[in-house]
């Protein structure tokens, strides 16, 4: 596993755990468990600065942007204009060029709107972004993302939030085969079995948010998740025996009286 | 006496001195320009023009920075916080 390393845009990553930041009881709850996650690379979301209450704390207080890559979202954006606004004010806010864009098609669902995705990564791309699109589980569109030059496709397992595991190991699989890039299974894990299978299909990275901030214990949970990508990476790189109907006797049958 | 104009910040009615600049606004918000992103009448600023670009009466400022995410704020969409909850 030490030579292992997932590469992105030039980017070298240990861990193939990406976890967001949203959902916790507070930033010591944040740090705790993004720390027993191993992850390199966290989530944030842009929004408003409280003037009214100075006193708040900064997340970037708790999180040193030295020690972990800062990936920015567009969360909450239902159309480009609003995608490439938050997208710029991200970079402008002076992290990095790298930027987890989402389009959100609809509130019930959180399906991400390809079109506008399509439409908003070109011009991103354009802008020097780099470009880490949260897609559907659609082949044709992640090979279309990739030809607008996003150095990763980010295709969800289930529903944001939703915790149903891996709906469409199928699709899934399909992508991570015909994808040159590397794949990260975004949203929808629910336990550290989703992820391991997610990693099984052949996912080069794993994000969650939720699996890990909602469950009883996050910390243990974190911990849970780090061991499950572990395991299912070492477990697809081992290559997994065939599928079969019928037993095959491990012990030879020979000497027996 | 200096005299005021009136401005909006992150969506809300605001005094300010005339003549003040974006910087000035983050100063007297006690707000550490590092890893914060303004937009002044949908104008995104670069950070080393915050003391030169002065406020007039009318502006838009929006502050921003990064808070916890991963997920959108919930499934009913925008938080408060958002700035297109206007």
């Amino acid at each position: 596993m030490q030579n292992d390393r997932l590469i992105i845009a030039g980017r070298e990553f240990t861990s193939r755990l990406f976890v967001g930041t949203g959902k916790y009881k507070d930033f010591a709850e944040t740090k705790k468990a993004i720390e027993a996650s191993g992850a390199d690379v966290v989530t944030v979301a842009v929004r408003r600065v409280n003037i009214t209450d100075r006193s708040k704390e900064n997340l970037l207080d708790y999180l040193d942007p030295k020690k972990y890559t800062i990936l920015p979202n567009t969360a909450g954006c239902y159309n480009v204009e609003d995608a490439l606004r938050y997208s710029r004010l991200a970079r402008a806010a002076g992290v990095s060029d790298l930027i987890k864009l989402e389009v959100l098609g609809d509130e019930r669902t959180l399906f991400p709107d390809t079109a506008g995705l399509i439409e908003a990564a070109k011009i991103l791309v354009k802008e020097g972004f780099i470009v880490l699109p949260y897609t559907n589980d659609d082949p044709i569109v992640a090979q279309k993302l990739v030809d607008i030059g996003c150095p990763a496709v980010m295709p969800l397992a289930a529903p944001i939030g939703s915790g149903l595991g891996i709906r469409n190991p199928y699709n899934l699989k399909i992508i991570m085969e015909m994808i040159k890039v590397p794949i990260i299974v975004d949203a929808g894990v629910g336990t550290a079995s989703d992820a391991a299978l997610a990693m099984e299909l052949g996912a080069d990275a794993v994000l969650m948010n939720t699996a890990i901030a909602g469950a009883q214990d996050p910390i243990a949970m974190a911990e849970a998740m780090k061991y499950a990508v572990q395991a299912g990476r070492l477990a697809y790189k081992a290559g997994r025996i065939p599928r079969k109907l019928y037993a095959t006797a491990s012990s030879p049958i020979e000497g027996m009286l | 006496m200096v005299e005021a104009i009136q401005i909006q910040v992150n969506g809300e009615q605001r005094d300010c001195r005339t003549g003040a600049t974006v910087g000035d606004l983050l100063r007297e918000l006690a707000i550490k320009t590092e890893r914060v992103a303004v937009e002044l009448n949908l104008e995104i600023l670069d950070r080393k023009d915050f003391d030169h670009r002065s406020l007039k009466p009318g502006d838009r400022v929006e502050i921003l920075s990064f808070i916890g995410g991963g997920a959108p704020v919930d499934v009913h969409g925008r938080g408060r916080d958002s700035i297109h909850a206007e």
